[in-house]
Order: structure tokens, then C-alpha cells, then sequence
């Protein structure tokens, strides 16, 4: 069972192949079985979801059912769920057990998907390589000596390890579509405003974008047909309908406008990557498409732009973990400054406190202008670039990543190396674009991801080119040995 | 030295909206602490914040009413600091872009004339909660009922020069926002707040000095008594050769004394930013022209139409206008009772009085509008006399009932039996055959003071209840013939 997708497993449930109840038991044996070696869980809901999965079985037995509905799903640590541990991947909120649902999960609850549990993450998103957990770090199923990417890294392994059928994640600067690159899957980040924050632990207000982590695109549309909606708790999230993301997967090709832009195809870019992402680009010309350069003349720039403003929305964002009213409270505080030194010291990590500073920084007295106000100018530069762009292409395809997947421990002692990992998915959430990454080839045994990204609101579009895409490849039916491969 | 003070006004007005400016949890005051705080109101990790549209629409109907810009695009901010009843870490308010830009309110000053003090801009933001000190063995409590209230911070100009134009500035401000109906302007629950900044300077100099703030003045007693003081302190620092410093001061009521909270160098960089979690407030033409339509009548429109229908005098009419609940009171009772002159007296002075006195508002006055007209109506058809009346308003304020019900009970009608009268009358001219010759003898001018002379005697003999108007009557036929 755990080898199909969910377009197969719906199939499986409706015509009583097996029962919701019966999946679920299968992916939770699965998850206690080989967990182990990858760490994606940081919970395991089994009550939870087996509860859920028998209200599914009698809503598919009345034939009321929707097409997630009994289908297991994990959700990233970020979503919070109603009386259900949600910590973030911080030692601040190990003992947080939030008394609502994020909009998301009640999308989920709604459509009668089952929660198998909360997935591993860098703490606080805060990360490309998932190693800033409280919770230690999660392990590639291609390699388990490499990191899954991050900051949705449990999400990724546990879908990659076919631990889950599909995941959610959440995409700040490239959080779903990296670690969806460097463990073989198709990532989504929807539209700025397509999927409601709320419930969702806020790292960067102005980038946080909830997705899907599936094994396909068809997939992944089923996923956002569930995810994405308004919410007027959310104030951007944006009021606009819905489309059917699956009724459009097979739409053509022929004539589809693809922009290669020169600064993804530079410097630093692996080679065996470069050929993967070249190939593929020949597979669109073969269905029809045009291809033409084009330049993201700011690329470069977005690194530290993002390294200003996703810090900067942090240390406000983060002031909420005080130790007064919920999450970690250090011993014996003596007094107010006391609790609040220590409570943060002690319950936030090396990185979440990296970035507090660097933000706190940012927005100060007398350098505000020089930084966080330049970064904001920059912000509508890159998102300008964008917008020249689309005027001739219609979508803008390259890389998701420089590297594949890379060693544990190599990059954590040089933050900088590990934020230029994210160099080709940051501007898309500056620009508040939609972006996914597909599985185009394989090199040292692991997984290439390729990049789409579309203007505002293409996500249809985009899953349509990725499902067209993985018709005629089969790089997203790979399956990682660690996962083991057999039906 | 001649010194001249300069104030300017930081005023923070709750507004009545129902719920929060980001939350829909209640904003009734008074309520158990922590229930009428959700999940957004505690910073729930996850929660967004939603702007109340109501607070907008009060805000922007503030704006109209001082005949300021509107500004049609307004950011929320974040100010960011720590503090236990600050749940988010944060403060969510208005620092570039606020939503009311400058206008002008128009102060009485006593001589009779008028004084304009400019504003430089109001804005929206949240209230933080409270902290409590006493009873929690050595730590403190957090009552998060009032974060997230929604306030107008109104800032003004340093325009006024003495503590009489800061309170009068602060009236006028309590009158604007209460006949508005956006603020229920309770003083003494923290609806309106006072940061008073204060300076001095030789006359004739054009520099402003240095200033300080003086923090959270909930009335307008303290306000003055702050003021003076503070005023007092930097002209003594400066004539003792020093200097005033920068800071922000604490004025205590209980003991009538201030303090120094902060220097300016211990002042908070606050690291203001734009929110990300809200977006910036468009406000259309049609939303400010419905407005603007819709406005109430403002304190200077109505206590015109006070003096040009009910025949006030400038003096009551101002005071009658000077908040929404007080001209509705009085012109309830006027309706009721048909004598606006009476019906001003009453108002503004003995309930004026009582009120000030018992430090409670009119809104919460044990004697209702209807009952005060009842009394009144009492006293022009001459069922007690105006003095007797007194002595019922007092037993109608300690609630023992309307007029009618005391007037009876306390058997206080007015005596108005000429039969009756006459007796005493007889009585008391015999008990003064001397003062009854000098009278006879006196003229008119004369006549008249004697006159009154026999009116003490004639109240002891009937407790007051004669009908002073009768007695007069008939003094002046027994003493003429």
C-alpha cells in the first residue's frame, strides 16, 4: 500500500480494497518500524488517527466521502492541532498542546483526512538542512549520512521513507520545495495569501506560506484542493475562489513560454545538477514548449535581503515565548529580567537565537534605514525582476538547489554557506510567488529537484506542467532503498 | 524671572467598541480577570491578529469631528518591548502612518474668550493588560481582560501655556469623544488617560525647554496637581543653576508626589517596523462621506443650539454640552419638566455638586433625569418651595424615591393654607410689636429688609414648609393696615 500515491489509495478505499483503518494501522506499523533511522516524527498520533480513520470508513460507507477523506496524512510540527503537542521543533514549546486547530488541519479534519502525527523540523523553521531541531536531526531515506534540507525535513523523509503518503510543509524561504528537492519529492509553496497562516507558528509573516510534500503533482493538487481557502482570521490571506487544481493536470503544453533565467545557471551551481535540469528543460521542448533566457538581475541580492527581513519579522514574531503564559519557563526565576534571560536562553536554540539578534539588529535605532528599509526597496526590486519576466514567459524553470543533499554536520558550523543553499527559492518568497519543485533526475544516488515558478496564482498551471512532466519521466517513482522499495 | 510653561497633551481614549481592535473577545470592563482574554489576546502561538472595523470607523469619525486630514492609507506597526502584561512582545500601533492627520480643537478659556490647540495626529492602537502586584506571595498577577482595548492616542501641539488650557484642552477632548458615543469617557476605569509633557522658558524666549512627561493622568484633578507641580520643580532646578533633564515621570495621587521613571537614555529602542500580519488600512471617499454625514452633534454646535433654544447663558450652556451623557440628562429632564432655565440650575449645580462630590459620573447619577424633572415640576406648581427642595434631592439621591413618595412621606408639602398661615403670621408680628413699629415707620427700601426679617421666625414656625410667596401676601396686608 505504502508505494501508491493518494490518488491510488482513494481509489483503494472506495472501491474496499482495504479500509481507512486498515491504511492507517499500515503506516503507523511503518512509521514504529523504520522511524527510527530518519527521525521525521516528532509525533506519533496513533489514537488520534485511528479514531479518525473509523469516522472516515463510516463516512466512505455512506458514500459521503471526499477525496482525502480517510487518507493518512503528517503534518509539520508547525500547524498547531488541538490537543495535540505542537512544538515547533523548540525545546520553548515541548510542552505545548494547543486548545485549537490551525486552518489548515481543520481543512483536513473537514475533508475526513487522518492525522498520523507532527513531523520533525528545524526549530522554529529556521533552517535548510533540519538539524536545528530540539529534536535532533532528521536523516535522508537516499542517504542516510545527508540531511533531508529543511526546515520541513520531517515532512520530506517521512514521505520520502513512504512513512506517509503525503505531507504538509511550510515554505519561508524554500522550506517545502528544498528538502522536496533533496529527498526526491514534488513540493509546492502556494501563492503569498492562498493558504491561511493561521494556527501556523509564525517564523516570517510576509514569506510563511503553507504547501504540500507529495510524491506527484496529481498529488499535490489533491493536497492544495484541501489547503487552500480563505480565512478571514488570516488578514492576508487573499479572497479569491478556488480552483479545482486536478481538473486541469493534463491540460497541453504546446506553446508554454519557459524562461531559463542566467543567474540560476551561474556560478556554484553543481554540474550533474546543471545536466539534470538541462534535460528536463528538452523534455518540455519535446511536449511543445519554448524556452528562452532570461535574467532575475537581483538574484544574488535576495540572500541578504531575506537574511534582513525574515530575521527581523522573527525577533518580533519570537517575543511571544516569554516563559509568563504557556512553553518553557526556566527554574526559580528570581526576577522579570531573569525569567525572560533565562527562559529564552535556555528554551531557544543556536540559530532561532542567531536570527533574534540579527533582526533585532536589523530594526534598531539608527541602523533601521540602513537595513531592514533598504531590504524592503530591494524586496520590490526582486519582485519587479519577476514581473518583467512573466511578461514574456510564462513560467521561469531552473535548479532548486545549488547542491544535492549534504553531509550531516558539514555546513552547520558555517551559517552562511548553509543560507546560500536556499539562493534559488528565497526571491520567490520575497516576491510572494508560487513555487514547486519536481524530481528531474538523480546524481550520486540522489535526487535532483527541478524548479517552476509561476506568477500569482498559477498554481494550476504549475501542477499541470509538473504533472504533465511526470507523465512522460518516471524520476518521482523512485524510491529510496531505505524506504524499501517492495509493495 | 517671568517663566512660561508649555504643555502638550498624549492623550489615550478607550473606544466603545464591543470587542477588541484585533480579537473578538469583549471589551466590558470589570469582569473576573483572564475571561474576556482569547486565544489572540494571549499571544497563542499561531494566532493573527483581525482589525475591528467598528475602531476604524470611530477613529476616522474622531478625525472628522476635529476637522483633520483622514489619512485614506494608514500602517499598523509593531513597537516592540517586554513586559508580562505586553503578551505578544509587542505593541501593535500606528508611528508613520497614522490613521488621523492634523487638525484643531477649539478650548473656552475663563475670560470668555477661545484658544485653538493644534493636533498633530491621533492614532489607533492596543492596550496591554494589567499587571497586579499585591497578593500573589511575592510574584505578580497578569489580567489580560484590557489587552488588546482599542485606543485613539490623540497627540497635540505645545500649545497651551497653563494648567487652565491643558484641562480645558482635556475637556473638550472628553466632550468631543464622549458626544461622539466613541468613548464611554469613564475617567476613573482608565477610558481617558493623560501624558502631560511640560517645559519651561523665560518669557519672551522661542526655544522651547527642555521637556519631561509626566505618565498615565487619570483625572483631570491630577492632571492640574501634576502639572504644578512639575512646573514648580523645573523653575526651581533652573534657578538653583541646573538644568531639567529629559525623562519620564510618574505622578502619584494618593500622595500628591512624582517621580522619575526614566531617563532618556534608559529609553527603550522600541525597533518599530510595519506589521506583517495586517495589511495597510485603505480607507474609500464613500466610507468618510457616510461618516461625515452620520456625525453626531459636536460640543460647540450643541451648546449653541442650548443657548438659542433653552435661553442658556454661554457659561451653562458650555457646561451643559460638555459630554454627551450630561445634555442628554438635561435635556430629558427638560422635555419632562418644560422649564429649562429650572431644569439648567438643577443640573449644573446641585447634581453637578453632588456628582463632583461623590467622584461618580452622571451616567451612573441614583437620581435618574425623570426623577429630577419630577422634582422640579414640583417646585413650579408650588408644592414645595425651592429650599425644601434641596432637602428632597438630597433623599432622592440616597435613593428613597422619586419626589412625589418623599415630598409625602416626609410630610414636606409646602404650607399654603391661608387660614393656617395667618395664624402664625399673627403670632409672629404680636411676638414683635417693636420690629412691627419700625416697619410701620420705615420706608420702602427700608421696609422691604424688615420684611424679610420676620420671614426666619415664620420658616422655624412651620420647618420651612410655608409658601414664602403667601407669607409675603399676607405680611404685607397685616403690616399695611
Amino acid at each position: 500500500m505504502h508505494n501508491n500515491t493518494i490518488a491510488e489509495l482513494a481509489e483503494g478505499l472506495t472501491n474496499k480494497t482495504f479500509s481507512s483503518e486498515e491504511l492507517t494501522r499500515h503506516y503507523l506499523d511503518r512509521i514504529k518500524t523504520l522511524d527510527g533511522q530518519f527521525n521525521s516524527f516528532i509525533t506519533i498520533t496513533g489514537e488520534l488517527a485511528l479514531a479518525q480513520a473509523r469516522r472516515a470508513d463510516a463516512r466512505l460507507a455512506n458514500g459521503d466521502a471526499a477525496p482525502l477523506t480517510g487518507i493518512p496524512i503528517a503534518h509539520k510540527d508547525i500547524f498547531c492541532t488541538d490537543g495535540v503537542k505542537t512544538s515547533c521543533g523548540s525545546k520553548m514549546l515541548d510542552n505545548f498542546i494547543p486548545p485549537y486547530n490551525a486552518k489548515v488541519i481543520e481543512q483536513f479534519n473537514q475533508a475526513g483526512a487522518v492525522i498520523l502525527g507532527k513531523t520533525n523540523m528545524d526549530e522554529f523553521a529556521m533552517g535548510s538542512s533540519n538539524e536545528s531541531s530540539f529534536y535532533g536531526a532528521v536523516k535522508n531515506p537516499w542517504d542516510t549520512r545527508c540531511v533531508p534540507g529543511g526546515s520541513s525535513g520531517g515532512s520530506a523523509a517521512a514521505v520520502a521513507a513512504l512513512l506517509a503518503p503525503a505531507a504538509t510543509g511550510t515554505d519561508t524561504g524554500g522550506s517545502i520545495r528544498q528538502p522536496a528537492a533533496l529527498c526526491g519529492l514534488t513540493g509546492l509553496k502556494p501563492t503569498y495569501g492562498r493558504v491561511s497562516r493561521y494556527g501556523m507558528i509564525a517564523f516570517a509573516s510576509s514569506l510563511d506560506q503553507g504547501g504540500p510534500m507529495t510524491r506527484s503533482a496529481e498529488d499535490a493538487a489533491l493536497m492544495l484542493n484541501v489547503m487552500a481557502a480563505f480565512d478571514p482570521r488570516d488578514s492576508t490571506c487573499i479572497d479569491q475562489a478556488v480552483p479545482d487544481y486536478s481538473a486541469t493536470l493534463n491540460d497541453k503544453l504546446d506553446g508554454l513560454r519557459i524562461g531559463l533565467p542566467r543567474e540560476y545557471f551561474g556560478d556554484g551551481l553543481d554540474p550533474e545538477i546543471e545536466q539534470a535540469i538541462q534535460a528536463a528543460i528538452k523534455e518540455f521542448e519535446a511536449m511543445g514548449a519554448t524556452v528562452k533566457e532570461v535574467s532575475l538581475p537581483h538574484t544574488e541580492l535576495s540572500v541578504p535581503c531575506y537574511y534582513i527581513v525574515a530575521p527581523s519579522e522573527a525577533s518580533a514574531n519570537l517575543s511571544r515565548f516569554d516563559g509568563v503564559r504557556y512553553g518553557y519557563r526556566c527554574e526559580n526565576p528570581k526576577d522579570l529580567q531573569d525569567l525572560y534571560t533565562r527562559t529564552r536562553a535556555e528554551g531557544f536554540g543556536d540559530e532561532v537565537k542567531r536570527r533574534i539578534l540579527v533582526g533585532s539588529y536589523a530594526l534598531s535605532a539608527g541602523y533601521y534605514d540602513a537595513y531592514y528599509r533598504k531590504a524592503m526597496q530591494l524586496r520590490r526590486m526582486i519582485k519587479n525582476d519577476f514581473m518583467a519576466c512573466f511578461d514574456e514567459v510564462d513560467v521561469i524553470m531552473g535548479p532548486t538547489t545549488p547542491n544535492p543533499a549534504f553531509g550531516l554536520g558539514e555546513k552547520t558550523n558555517d551559517p552562511v554557506t548553509m543560507y546560500l543553499e536556499d539562493i534559488y527559492t528565497i526571491a520567490v518568497n520575497l516576491a510572494g510567488l508560487p513555487g514547486m519543485s519536481i524530481p528531474a533526475g538523480m546524481t550520486g544516488g540522489k535526487p535532483v529537484g527541478l524548479q517552476l515558478i509561476g506568477n500569482y496564482f498559477s498554481e494550476a498551471r504549475l501542477l499541470n506542467i509538473g504533472h504533465r512532466y511526470q507523465q512522460a519521466t518516471d524520476w518521482h517513482q523512485q524510491i529510496a532503498a531505505a524506504a524499501g522499495g517492495e509493495k | 524671572m517671568q517663566w512660561e510653561t508649555v504643555i502638550g497633551l498624549e492623550v489615550h481614549v478607550q473606544l466603545a467598541t464591543k470587542s477588541k481592535i484585533f480579537s473578538g473577545a469583549s471589551t466590558t470592563f470589570g469582569a473576573a480577570p483572564n475571561t474576556q482574554a482569547c486565544a489572540i489576546d494571549l499571544a497563542m502561538p499561531g494566532t493573527l491578529p483581525v482589525v475591528n472595523e467598528q475602531a476604524l470607523r470611530y477613529a476616522i469619525m474622531f478625525g472628522l469631528a476635529i476637522n483633520a486630514e483622514i489619512n485614506q492609507r494608514s500602517v499598523f506597526d509593531r513597537k516592540n518591548y517586554f513586559y508580562p502584561d505586553l503578551p505578544k512582545g509587542y505593541q501593535t500601533t500606528q508611528l508613520d502612518h497614522p490613521i488621523v492627520g492634523p487638525g484643531v480643537v477649539e478650548i473656552p478659556l475663563s475670560d470668555g474668550s477661545h484658544k485653538s490647540v493644534r493636533i498633530h495626529h491621533a492614532h489607533l492602537e492596543e492596550d496591554a493588560g494589567k499587571s497586579l502586584h499585591d497578593d500573589f506571595h511575592g510574584m505578580s498577577g497578569i489580567d489580560l481582560n484590557r489587552a488588546g482595548t482599542p485606543l485613539i492616542e490623540i497627540v497635540s501641539e505645545p500649545d497651551m501655556r497653563n494648567a487652565e488650557e491643558a484641562i480645558a484642552f482635556a475637556k473638550k477632548l472628553h466632550a468631543i469623544v464622549t458626544s461622539l458615543g466613541i468613548s464611554d469617557g469613564e475617567m476613573a476605569q482608565g477610558s481617558m488617560r493623560f501624558d502631560v509633557n511640560v517645559s519651561v522658558r523665560p518669557k519672551g524666549q522661542n526655544e522651547y525647554g527642555t521637556r519631561t512627561e509626566t505618565k498615565n493622568l487619570n483625572s483631570f484633578r491630577f492632571m492640574e496637581k501634576a502639572i504644578a507641580l512639575e512646573v514648580a520643580r523645573q523653575i526651581d532646578l533652573i534657578e538653583d543653576g541646573g538644568s531639567v533633564k529629559q525623562e519620564t515621570r510618574l505622578y502619584n495621587g494618593d500622595t500628591g508626589e512624582a517621580r522619575s521613571m526614566r531617563s532618556k537614555e534608559e529609553a527603550n529602542d522600541y525597533r518599530y517596523f510595519p506589521c506583517p500580519d495586517l495589511l495597510p488600512v485603505e480607507i474609500d471617499d464613500a466610507v468618510i462621506q457616510e461618516l461625515r454625514d452620520n456625525l453626531p452633534e459636536l460640543p460647540d454646535a450643541k451648546a449653541a443650539r442650548f443657548i438659542a433654544r433653552y435661553g442658556l447663558s454661554d457659561y451653562d450652556a458650555e457646561l451643559l454640552s460638555s459630554d454627551r451623557a450630561t445634555a442628554e440628562y438635561y435635556e430629558t429632564v427638560v422635555k419632562a419638566c418644560d422649564d429649562s432655565k429650572l431644569a439648567a440650575n438643577w443640573v449644573s449645580g446641585e447634581l453637578s455638586a453632588r456628582l463632583n462630590a461623590d467622584e461618580t459620573s452622571i451616567a451612573h447619577s441614583p437620581v435618574t433625569a425623570p426623577q429630577l424633572a419630577g422634582l422640579i415640576v414640583r417646585i413650579k406648581d408650588n408644592t414645595i418651595s425651592g429650599k425644601i427642595a434641596k432637602q428632597v434631592f438630597e433623599a432622592m439621591w440616597n435613593r428613597e424615591g422619586d419626589a412625589d413618595t418623599i415630598i409625602e412621606s416626609k410630610g414636606l408639602k409646602q404650607m399654603s393654607d391661608s387660614g393656617e398661615l395667618e395664624a402664625i403670621v399673627d403670632q409672629v408680628l404680636a411676638d414683635n410689636p417693636d420690629v412691627v413699629e419700625q416697619y410701620r415707620a420705615a420706608d420702602d427700601k427700608k421696609r422691604k429688609k424688615l420684611l424679610g426679617g420676620f420671614m426666619g421666625p415664620i420658616m422655624k414656625a412651620t420647618k420651612g414648609q410655608a409658601n414664602p410667596g403667601m407669607v409675603n401676601q399676607i405680611l404685607v396686608k397685616k403690616l399695611n393696615t
